[in-house]
């Protein structure tokens, strides 16, 4: 069945219809990620969005459900270029067209999603709809188009009640991952052979209590933190700041998440208060602009914004380069920073966008882009352990 | 950090002759960097024994020294230029194992020369198999259950605890020479000998066999502040055990998941991490197809195929930025040169896909076994960019040259399910030719998975190539089917077989329906950045992003596909010379190419550039677009001229010599009317279809005769035949492809191979230098030693060649280059045959002499003359001194190949010797072609009757080089006879000890061996040339080039000159 999507600058294209047959009005994005499609799909930042893959070939390796990053997928549409009809990969419960089926998200394919890209780059994100109705009507179609927002989807997205993760004891309750990678006749006979070295190889965070609000999490958060042996306490992002700081966690952690930060107005003052506590804290993405904006500065929209698994961030401190996940829309405003609240700690090297701040005084550090990765590269995710350390500094102050 | 202000003087290492393993990509990661180096302000100093590349080009490097590849000669430069350091890492593992010899034996720390770029340290830590494997259990990364082993009994006891089969890999040896994979004892011993042999240090990794797992590469950077990135993922379709220069590969990865990326990728940074890599590296993987089991298979701390490779799939120029690095800057201070906006610390991401083939050469190598193991066989490769897998493939598939353009190409239909079954257990270049047919019978992906262990993503891509093919037969042929084939990248004359209809309305069909190809750009980002650099692949269905221009005057460049025996990196070397030149003149160029490894596909050469094969569709979609004034077909090879007739059809204007004229010196009645117009001698002959007219010709000439195809490149097909069964035997040879053209038979007539490349306008012609060979008529001209200038012809002859060249090419009204080879029997002067385009000997003649001969062709083309350009017409003034070209085989990689010279070409590349005398010259191009003599100073001589009388000479210079000489039987008589002493060792079929012992005994410098006529393989000649060749003896075919050894061995001296060639001309 033929599917289209029109832009709000009145853009058609035409491509077949994938996933559930439902027409919907959302912001399209892109995702230059080539590998990650299910992570994409089931990150919660996504709420509010339909993504456009720019690989072009997507569903190569079908669904993991183990590779989730929440219970669902979030998008209101997803838009590639080729789906995959062979989903080969050992661990593979489904098919991608049968997953996006099962979550009832429309999608269109074979549509030339470089130029979409290209369109999104130069005239910046904006609305879109997804139909398999093909006598629609622009005149009417365009101005539902303009007036859609992504609205307070942070409350959509978050967990309804408080939850718990136990921290890992040892180092194998991570998975197959001993460490191990030395040859040993003995071993070889008895028919061990080579194993995945574990990517977390320290328990550094054995013992620590982290309360983390979920803002839109995504699992990989809670599990780089209970992999280091931390014990994760889960907090809906409703959640008075009063009742986390009662539980006296050893560090907080406020996530990734949906939206326009400045819409999350309940929160921030929460977050204020956490600010206001000693108890030290991380921020990721949403997180991070939310503490900005609970302490004074400012954020706003970028063009297209970074969606990706391939950014470089410079931390200013060392100097050194990491590649990142990043997805976000927003950016913490530099211009509007009070250095004696907080200072840049991170940069993007290409835009020299704001990818992280230092508060001063406070044992509080936030990061734009996303160490727990998932998708993307992991070389930012000693990040978690600069936290677990920050905790133990906080523990014995 | 900024650059390091105390680099001035940087020596580069170059990789030398091109031989399977250590190609073309060389010399384009070396010339991007030595460009990358003299953008910064660095003087460059360049050494590199091959003629034919870019990189030793004076405006390449500021010196430049065509010299030989030892450290001896190293450090004669070093002693004269003084640089403060030298650059290793871009000149493949030769480069780098120079450096490290320099470094070692503490010459470079004497002269106060510092290792640029990744420390000797670190080099070692990568290449020492032992020092590699407890640098990965130090940080925890999983190897392959091995053992470095030293002697063949260790590793049998080894492999008795691992179980086999075991995969052996010597340490320090190129594309994996003298590896392979033991099932056995036998098999375990006898590659365990070799390989410990061909080993630099003598060591051996014995392995747990992981052959079937996914193989998957990364190419990673890194700057010496310790900042990562990795430029790309590639993944091996043929899984394990197939050499990745040899496989099929596709980037990125295709059936990993984000942790398997991840999970591997973090491995990759770690490993470089550790290992303190300071620029381009290469780390390999093998990925269990079903857990995360992954082990590393090996690292390359160097710039390498896969990266010439990762450069061209992504446009990140992994060498221009390993060089910045080299100089001190970090990754987020160089600028990505394709977008202006992003910085190299930015990982690329694709929006495409890329397929790689490799080029392999059993077309050449009929006696060879196609086979596909850990030992790379591939002489080149080609490169395709699509949307799609499929596509991709498909391109990839007709971008060879091979005559295959689907996947129908080699025909298994007559094979039964099992039969199917068996050759795909056989992994050799058809196997996914056989795999297409097996989907075609019905077989399921699962068993296909289960014999090959490709990935099923994979077979499923083969069945919807398939899938279409049925759908076609079927038909009808329906706009939505033609828009999905289209898609998937079926040529329209593929579509036309399948459906029956004329090629021709399937392109009008394409054409009313608007079904035309459109062109996206590789841009690094995935369009999340404006690009700016015309890099473009082709798609259907979508968008045409190529800016539209409207110089006013714009050529298109046919470049030459993928390196192979006959059409190598010269060809190159001419289109990128000839692309400069038309820049230079103003006009706006466009390159059509599908080589990942050249110079000519680096995205900054011309003004656009079109990755894509070079058929007539996929050139004309381009041409319709581009609209050139002009095309180019004299520099690509035959590649390139093959397109001409379809350039005139699509109505592009040839520039300089006339296609009729091209096809008059191809077509032997059209040529015989010239040559009588002119006046110019040939060999007698006659054109023949069958084997029947062949031997009529024959008997009409008297044997011997020389048989050969037309339209070819070197000499491919080409033999002598002394009777009437060898006529028959060619014959059928030739013909087992159909034939376009009629195949030759000449009077072989012996006698001294002169060869001429000139410039002509129209009217004068300009000679740069007459080159000699030293080998008689009958052995091909790239695989004989080319003296430059002439050294035994008459100046009478010289003018007569003069003479000649210049009405050969005003009779085919040649404008710009023509290539004559010429017989002379006295003082007369025989024509072989003309080719009026660039030739092999083209950069060789060019350096030598000085005269940037392809940039005057360039000039000439477009309408200046020869005196306009300031050179006086004629035969140039000859230098005063010698320049000789050797030609490199790499015989030792192609198990079961003839090694024997004769009329078909065979080697793969070439080095260059320059000297004050012609004895200097010949001894330093030895050297350089790695004749490495005396060792043993023990040598065979085994001669057919005719070359007996030589064979004495011989045997007398080399004894009184101290040499002791073994001969077989008749050849031990002829030389006792004469007084040389000479042992007789029995033949092959003899008591032991044979003459095959005696090599096998690694006591041996050299064996002499002239074959007895014939191709016959089993004769003993053959096993004799074999072994040698396989237990690394030089092995001499033809009694020239054995003179011609025996003299460079009497005029051995250390102490050499040596010519900076920048300042020639």
């Amino acid at each position: 069945m033929k599917a289209f999507l029109i832009l709000e600058d009145g853009t058609v294209f035409t491509g077949m219809h994938i996933g559930a047959e439902r027409e919907i009005i959302s912001e399209i994005v892109f995702n230059t990620s080539m590998a990650g499609y299910l992570e994409v799909l089931t990150d919660p930042s996504y709420a509010g969005q339909a993504v456009c893959m720019t690989y072009p070939l997507i569903g190569n390796y079908g669904v993991c459900r183990e590779d989730m990053e929440s219970k669902k997928p979030w998008p209101d549409g997803f838009i590639v270029r080729e789906l995959s009809r062979m989903a080969s990969n050992f661990r593979k419960d489904i098919g991608i067209q049968e997953f996006l089926r099962h979550y009832e998200i429309p999608g269109i394919a074979g549509i030339d999603t470089r130029a979409l890209t290209k369109i999104l780059r130069e005239k910046g994100t904006m609305n879109g709809m997804i139909t398999t109705n093909g006598s629609y009507d622009l005149s009417s179609i365009l101005p539902k188009l303009k007036s859609y927002t992504t609205g307070k989807v942070v409350e959509k997205v978050t967990c309804s009640q408080k939850y718990e993760i136990e921290g890992a004891k040892s180092l194998s309750e991570n998975g197959p991952l001993s460490g191990r990678a030395k040859f040993s006749e003995e071993d070889y006979a008895k028919g061990i052979r080579e194993m995945r070295p574990s990517i977390t190889r320290k328990l550094n965070g054995l013992g620590k209590r982290v309360a983390l609000l979920d803002l839109g999490a995504k699992d990989n958060i809670a599990r780089s933190l209970a992999q280091r042996g931390c014990h994760v306490k889960v907090y809906p992002a409703l959640t008075p700041a009063e009742e986390i700081l009662s539980d006296k966690p050893d560090g907080i952690m406020l996530s990734n998440g949906p939206g326009d930060p400045k819409e999350c107005t309940g929160i921030i003052k929460e977050i204020k208060k956490l600010y206001d506590s000693e108890v030290p804290i991380f921020a990721i993405c949403l997180g991070h602009q939310l503490m900005a904006l609970a302490t004074g500065a400012d954020t706003f929209k970028m063009k297209y914004g970074h969606r990706g698994g391939n950014h470089p961030v410079k931390d200013l401190e060392t100097g050194r380069v990491y590649i990142s996940s990043q997805n976000h829309g927003y950016v913490v405003d530099m211009d509007r920073l009070n250095p004696e609240v907080a200072v840049p700690a991170f940069l993007n090297v290409n835009d020299g966008t704001n990818e992280g701040l230092s508060y001063t005084g406070k044992n509080i550090f936030t990061v734009q882009f996303h160490p727990e990765a998932c998708p993307g590269p992991q070389d930012s995710g000693f990040l978690f352990d600069r936290f677990i350390e920050m905790m133990e500094v906080g523990k014995n102050a | 950090m900024p650059k390091n202000p105390n680099v001035k003087r940087v020596m580069v290492i170059g990789s030398g002759p091109i031989v399977i393993g250590q190609a073309a990509e060389f010399d384009y990661a070396g010339t991007q960097a030595c460009r990358s180096l003299k953008e910064e302000g660095v003087e460059v100093i360049l050494v590199n024994s091959n003629p034919a590349t870019i990189m030793t080009d004076k405006n390449i490097a500021d010196k430049v020294y065509i010299e030989p590849l030892t450290a001896k000669v190293l450090e004669q430069i070093i002693e004269k230029e003084k640089p403060d350091s030298i650059l290793p890492t871009l000149g493949g593992q030769a480069g780098l194992n120079l450096g490290m010899e320099l470094e070692e034996s503490g010459f470079l720390a004497s002269h106060g020369v510092r290792l640029l770029g990744t420390t000797a340290a670190t080099i070692k830590k990568a290449e020492d198999r032992q020092e590699f494997k407890d640098t990965m259990e130090k940080i925890g990364e999983p190897c392959a259950a091995s053992k470095v082993v030293e002697s063949v009994e260790e590793g049998v006891a080894f492999t008795q605890i691992i179980g086999y089969p075991v995969v052996l890999r010597p340490a320090y040896t190129l594309g994996g020479s003298g590896g392979g994979i033991a099932h056995n004892q036998g098999e375990l011993i006898s590659i365990l000998e070799n390989g410990l042999r061909l080993s630099r240090v003598g060591q051996v990794l014995v392995e747990r066999c992981i052959a079937g797992w996914k193989e998957i590469e990364y190419e990673v950077m890194r700057d010496g502040a310790g900042n990562c990135i990795t430029v790309c993922n590639m993944e091996n379709i043929d899984p394990v055990g197939v050499h990745t220069g040899d496989s099929i590969v596709v980037a990125p990865s295709q059936t990993l998941g984000d942790k398997e990326y991840q999970m591997l990728r973090t491995s990759a940074l770690n490993i470089i991490d550790e290992l303190q890599i300071t620029g381009g590296c290469n780390v390999q993987f093998a990925l269990h197809p079903t857990s995360f089991e992954y082990c590393v298979i090996e690292v390359n701390p160097r710039v390498s195929r896969s990266s010439a490779l990762a450069s061209k799939a992504t446009g990140y120029p992994i060498a221009k930025v390993a060089a910045k690095i080299a100089l001190g800057y970090t990754l987020d201070e160089i600028k990505n040169a394709i977008t202006g906006k992003t910085y190299a610390s930015f990982e690329p991401t694709l929006d495409y896909c890329v397929v790689k083939l490799p080029r392999l050469p059993f077309d050449k190598f009929i006696t060879a076994k196609r086979t596909l193991t850990t030992q790379m066989k591939a002489t080149g490769e080609v490169m395709s960019i699509c949307d799609n897998f499929e596509g991709a493939l498909m391109k990839a598939i007709r971008s060879l040259e091979q005559h295959v353009d689907c996947l129908l190409s080699y025909d298994f239909s007559a094979l039964s399910l099992d039969e199917l079954k068996y050759r795909m257990g056989k992994v050799d270049d058809q196997r996914i030719y056989v795999i297409a047919e097996a989907l075609r019978k019905g077989m399921d992906y699962d068993t296909i998975h289960d014999i090959t262990m490709i990935d099923c993503w994979f077979i499923d891509k083969i069945a919807v190539l398939v899938e279409m093919e049925k759908a076609l037969k079927e038909g009808p042929l329906t706009v939505e089917l033609l828009t999905e084939a289209k898609r998937i990248e079926f040529p329209d004359k593929v579509i036309g077989s399948l459906t029956g209809i004329p090629e021709e309305e399937i392109k009008k069909m394409r054409y009313d329906n608007g079904i035309v190809a459109a062109y996206k750009m590789v841009d690094t980002c995935a369009a999340e950045f404006e690009a700016s650099t015309p890099y473009y692949y082709s798609v259907y269905g979508s968008e045409n992003e190529a800016v539209k221009t409207n110089p006013s005057k714009k050529v298109l460049v046919l470049g030459s596909g993928p390196i192979r025996i006959g059409q190598g990196i010269e060809f190159d070397y001419c289109s990128v010379h000839a692309t400069w030149a038309f820049a230079k003149a103003g006009y706006e160029t466009i390159i059509i190419n599908n080589n990942p490894e050249t110079v000519s596909t680096d995205f900054d050469i011309a003004d656009k550039l079109y990755f894509e094969p070079l058929t007539p569709e996929d050139v004309e979609s381009i041409v319709n677009m581009e609209k050139p004034d002009g095309a180019v077909v004299q520099f690509g090879g035959q590649t390139a001229i093959k397109l001409t007739e379809s350039l005139m059809k699509m109505g592009v204007p040839i520039l300089g010599t006339k296609a009729e004229d091209v096809d008059a010196a191809e077509d032997r009645e059209l040529f015989d009317k010239i040559l009588e117009q002119t006046g110019i001698p040939r060999a007698a002959g006659g054109t023949v279809y069958t084997a029947a007219e062949a031997k009529a010709v024959a008997g009409k000439l008297g044997y011997p005769v020389l048989v050969r195809p037309s339209y070819v490149l070197g000499g491919q097909g080409m033999q002598i035949a002394i009777s009437d069964e060898e006529i028959e035997e060619f014959m059928n040879i030739i013909n087992r492809i159909n034939q376009d053209h009629p195949i030759l038979v000449d009077k072989y007539l012996e006698g001294k191979e002169i060869e001429v490349d000139a410039v002509c306008d129209g009217t004068d012609i300009l000679i740069p230098g007459i080159m000699e060979h030293i080998e008689r008529t009958g052995v091909h001209s790239g695989d004989s030693i080319s003296v430059y200038p002439a050294f035994t012809i008459s100046d009478k002859v010289k003018e007569k060649l003069t003479e000649y060249t210049g009405r050969l090419a005003r009779a085919l009204h040649v404008k710009g280059l023509i290539n004559i080879q010429f017989i002379a029997i006295g003082e007369d002067v025989y024509v072989i045959e003309v080719n009026p385009r660039s030739s092999r000997t083209v950069p060789y003649i060019s350096k030598v002499t000085g005269i940037p001969i392809v940039d005057l062709a360039a000039e000439v083309m477009i309408g200046k003359t020869i005196r306009e350009l300031g050179y006086e017409p004629g035969l140039y003034p000859e230098a005063d001194y010698f320049a000789i070209k050797m030609p490199v085989f790499s015989f030792e990689k192609i198990r079961g190949a003839e090694i024997s010279l004769g009329p078909e070409m065979k080697s793969t590349g070439e080095c260059l010797g320059i000297g004050k005398t012609f004895n200097e010259a010949l001894y330093k191009a030895f050297l350089g072609a790695g004749v490495d003599l005396p060792r043993h100073k023990q040598m065979i001589i085994t001669v057919k009757d005719a070359d007996k009388g030589e064979a004495v000479e011989l045997g007398r210079r080399f004894e009184k080089l101290g040499y002791t000489i073994y001969a077989t039987r008749s050849t031990a008589a002829a030389l006792n006879e004469a007084g040389v002493k000479a042992r007789k060792v029995n033949k092959i079929t003899q008591e032991s000890p044979t003459v095959m012992d005696l090599i096998l005994g690694h006591k041996i410098d050299l064996v002499i061996d002239t074959p007895t006529q014939g191709r016959d393989k089993s004769r003993d000649g053959f096993l004799i040339r074999r072994t040698a060749i396989e237990t690394g003896v030089n092995c001499i075919t033809a009694m020239d080039t054995a003179k011609a050894l025996v003299t460079s061995l009497e005029n051995a001296n250390d102490k050499l000159t040596l010519i900076d060639v920048a300042s020639i001309g």
